[in-house]
């Protein structure tokens, strides 16, 4: 197993990891001082917990410097309840209920007993955050370890008790059982009045995936009831006594700088607190409406600066890349050269990936609250602990002072990971003495968020008379790493990635550079197919012998019906493949395009996905889907345009994202591999779709679109 | 006079500004943060309720439009701990991943199953092209969609 500190090495595409806070403030140092005066601090820790997960020689619960990486605890209470704590954050990919589910199955409790404390920094251990589809592979071993634990402390506790060998007692149905006496004591008795902590044993006493009995099951998603009822609070919904609503001014464009300032309007307004802190303005009101005349009472002029625009990105990137010679950013195999020499056929290809917004249907939003030296701010962020380290270093608190809330979450799709609601909440939540809520526009959301980047990628091949590869070249501009090298058997290749400086803020986005870097590989790799004059399929297969994408990709095209006739004028079939993050995904698609008219109708997708043995298949299928849905509109049609440091679509009416009417047929095909650990499975799935769609559209019009999005106004006509 | 509102079968006095747009009034004023803010801008239908049993934007219509006449929102479906078919019919197909979308959902598709007990998948794909799933979840609310018809015909009968 990877040190933590490998694991926390993010990918370089994760640009918003090493970004500054967006908001400096200068707070005096006058006010600090009573902020570190004032007030004790207090960690709510499971002190009584029956079993609780401590690394050895590491009392600190919050173990950031801890060489062994602990995410995870529990408690089981005198009622027999069992309570998870981990760092992660639920955000729709439904973790909630498969760790619940994991803790369940190795605790032998039934599912409805286990509830999770999650993403709370008072009350969870450290975590760097919910990203990269690690919650899965880490929470999961992690949780059964944990279980295991608590599950032999407890045996200890009834053969203590009953005065017998602990080998021959049973636990499971939530009791501890001794068969030869046919007694038996529940969890709940057996918590009752004490006061034990475990540590982890040094192995992983994990059951087989083959023997679990709640997890690998269809379960429907904790609370589920709260949500169709309207009554679960997300942080947007979260009203406290003498709250008020707090809204940001934003620059009218980016790395504009403030010229000329007046708020005399709006300060003398009834309620209205106004805050200007370096370049950060902003205004607290006890309602919304209020709050944004106050916003618009504030007269400001800027000096702004000309820049870059969607229209020159592409070549803005190839000129702008800066020389490296960092070896992590290079893999080099066999020689170039001598690969190109031995090809009967080359191919050189240019492909441009255009930025794409998250766009979560739950902005950002955060409500802060100072109260007895400490403020607890409730947001929607992937990254808690980054929040509360972040919020504690502006406003110079120790952290212990600071505390993060994560409610389950509108979605974030790798999108929300900074702290920029949390720290504005705050900032206006410290000026006001009140609480304070900031949910961001749509608008805001659209402009002031950070992108997946845009990038540029050359390839350069070479294939022999028979249809092996003898020669890989792959650049990569500015998207990023994530599987930027080939799965397929190639003697000679050279892949590199080349960082540039920053455009447009910048940062993860569901599967990272792999959808760019699938793309630009499945759409050369299907040209190489044609020229070779093979089937698609039978090229790949033969220059594949990873055996997890062979069968992800036999399982799709099974399905599929591989390789399909056309009955159509205007149809077109095409297929992609990859692996990514320890799962494997396949993709066929089948479109429809008006010949006339240009358009274009993505009409059945199949898809095959597998991520070793799968914890819930119904949350997997729902991620699955819900992936090829959010996948079709990067390929088809999504793109941030900018001008000037302004975005010029910052709005569902023109930047355009799958509605019903885009929906096409939809098939996912799940792999189960109970022999193979789970891994993540938020991520791959959206990697396979924009190629294969790509290559349909090649398929269906003899057309090649080499850019994304693939069509964003149609074909065209003719 | 403070104007007054019926929201879910119960008036309630509001002392927002006539033009603010009900949404605001309904999450901020009287507290029912079941019908969710999206855009602001029409656009994603998150924030759909009914007025006078029509699906209504309710970030964009003023309170004082919305004043004469009953506002059902996604609270006010449940009747005596009972869900309504369409939110059962949800929960039943797991038409949700984040469920940010779902009260809109929800709202529509009752409006949708009142005017057509038995709509075709086109027909549902029709009415709901207004209100965004970001997560993609469209498949199961259809097919949700189709479930709670069939409930609630069952039901009729
Ligand atoms: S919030 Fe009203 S339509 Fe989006
Ligand atoms: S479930 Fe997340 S927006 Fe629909």
């Amino acid at each position: 197993m990877n040190t933590l500190r490998e694991r926390l090495v993010a990918e370089p595409e994760r640009f918003e990891f090493g970004a500054v806070p967006m908001h400096q403030f200068d707070l005096a140092r006058r006010e600090f001082f009573k902020i570190l005066g004032a007030g004790i601090a207090v960690f709510a820790v499971a002190k009584d917990a029956l079993a609780q997960e401590t690394a050895p020689g590491s009392p600190s619960f919050h173990s950031e410097e801890s060489p062994k990486e602990i995410t995870s605890w529990l408690h089981i209470g005198e009622d027999g309840m069992v309570t998870g704590f981990t760092g992660k954050a639920e955000m729709g990919q439904n973790i909630r209920t498969s760790i619940s589910q994991t803790l369940a199955d190795e605790l032998r409790v039934p599912f409805e007993s286990v509830r999770l404390v999650m993403g709370d920094t008072a009350l969870t251990p450290f975590d760097a955050g919910t990203f990269g589809s690690r919650t899965t592979p880490t929470m999961t071993p992690q949780f059964r370890r944990v279980a295991e634990a608590a599950r032999n402390l407890l045996i200890g506790v009834a053969a203590k008790e009953w005065n017998v060998p602990p080998e021959g007692l049973v636990a499971a149905d939530a009791k501890v059982t001794h068969p030869a006496s046919k007694r038996s004591l529940t969890y709940a008795e057996l918590a009752r009045g004490k006061t034990l902590a475990q540590n982890l044993p040094a192995e992983d006493p994990i059951t087989p995936a083959t023997e679990w009995k709640i997890a690998g099951k269809p379960l429907p998603k904790v609370d589920g009831r709260a949500f169709v009822t309207g009554n679960h609070k997300y942080t947007s919904d979260i009203r406290l006594e003498g709250m008020l609503y707090g809204k940001v001014l934003r620059p009218p464009s980016f790395g504009a700088t403030l010229v000329s300032y007046d708020d005399s309007a709006a300060k003398v307004m009834s309620g209205v607190t106004v805050v200007r802190d370096a370049d950060f303005i902003g205004v607290a009101a006890p309602s919304a409406h209020e709050a944004h005349k106050a916003l618009d009472a504030i007269r400001t002029q800027w000096k702004e600066v000309p820049q870059v625009s969607s229209k020159e990105i592409f070549s803005y990137l190839k000129k702008n890349a800066e020389p490296s010679s960092n070896e992590r950013f290079r893999h080099q195999k066999g020689s170039l050269e001598e690969g190109l020499a031995a090809a009967t056929h080359g191919l050189e290809v240019t492909y441009n990936v255009a930025y794409i917004a998250h766009s979560p249907l739950e902005p950002r939003a955060a409500v802060a609250q100072f109260a007895d030296g400490q403020l607890t701010v409730w947001t929607g962020t992937q990254r808690p602990f980054a929040n509360r380290d972040e919020l504690a270093s502006v406003f110079h608190m120790p952290e212990s002072k600071v505390r993060v809330i994560v409610p389950d979450t509108g979605a974030a799709y790798g999108g929300k990971h900074t702290s920029d609601a949390a720290l504005e909440a705050a900032r206006l939540a410290r000026a006001a003495g009140k609480p304070v809520k900031v949910v961001w526009t749509r608008e805001e959301e659209f402009t002031w968020a950070y992108f997946r980047p845009a990038g540029v990628i050359e390839v350069k091949s070479g294939i022999a008379s028979d249809g092996k590869l003898t020669a890989w070249e792959f650049h990569n501009y500015h998207s990023g790493m994530s599987a930027i090298e080939t799965p397929y058997d190639v003697a000679n290749q050279l892949t590199q990635y080349h960082q540039v400086p920053l455009v447009l803020r910048s940062g993860s986005y569901r599967g990272l550079a792999a959808t760019a870097n699938h793309f630009a590989r499945e759409t050369h790799m299907d040209a190489l197919a044609h020229a070779a004059k093979m089937d698609p399929l039978e090229f790949r297969l033969k220059n594949l012998s990873n055996a997890r994408i062979r069968a992800v990709l036999e399982a799709a095209t099974r399905s599929f019906g591989w390789p399909r006739k056309k009955t159509q004028d205007g149809q077109g079939f095409g297929l992609a493949c990859g692996t990514e993050k320890g799962s494997c995904v396949a993709a066929c698609a089948e479109v429809a395009v008006d010949l006339a008219s240009g358009g274009v109708r993505v009409v059945r997708v199949v898809e095959a996905f597998e991520c070793g043995a799968i914890v819930n298949p119904d949350g997997l299928r729902n991620q699955v889907v819900g992936a090829i849905i959010q996948g079709l509109g990067g390929a088809l049609f999504e793109a941030v345009e900018f001008e000037n440091g302004r975005i010029t679509n910052p709005h569902f009416a023109t930047y355009r994202v799958p509605r019903f009417r885009d929906v096409p047929e939809i098939e996912a095909v799940l792999l189960d591999r109970k022999d193979l650990p789970s891994a993540g499975a938020g991520e791959t799935p959206i990697m396979a779709i924009a190629p294969a769609v790509g290559n349909a559209l090649f398929d269906a019009t003899g057309i090649r679109l080499n850019d994304l999005p693939l069509v964003p106004s149609g074909l065209g006509k003719g | 006079m403070a104007m007054q509102i019926e929201v879910n079968g119960k008036r309630c006095a509001v002392s927002y500004p006539p033009d603010t747009p009900l949404l605001y009034v309904l999450r901020d004023e009287l507290g029912l943060t079941g019908t969710k803010y999206g855009c602001g801008e029409g656009q994603c239908g998150a924030c759909t309720v009914l007025l006078a049993g029509a699906p209504r934007r309710s970030c964009q219509i003023p309170v004082s439009a919305a004043a004469a006449k009953p506002i059902t929102t996604i609270e006010g479906l449940e009747k005596e701990g009972k869900l309504h078919p369409v939110q059962q019919a949800f929960l039943d197909a797991g038409a949700f991943q984040c469920a940010y979308c779902t009260s809109g959902m929800v709202m529509s598709s009752v409006v949708l199953l009142q005017t057509n007990a038995n709509p075709k998948r086109e027909e549902i794909v029709q009415f709901l092209q207004g209100n965004v799933c970001r997560c993609g979840t469209h498949p199961r609310i259809i097919e949700a969609v189709q479930h709670a018809a069939k409930m609630m015909q069952e039901r009729a009968r």
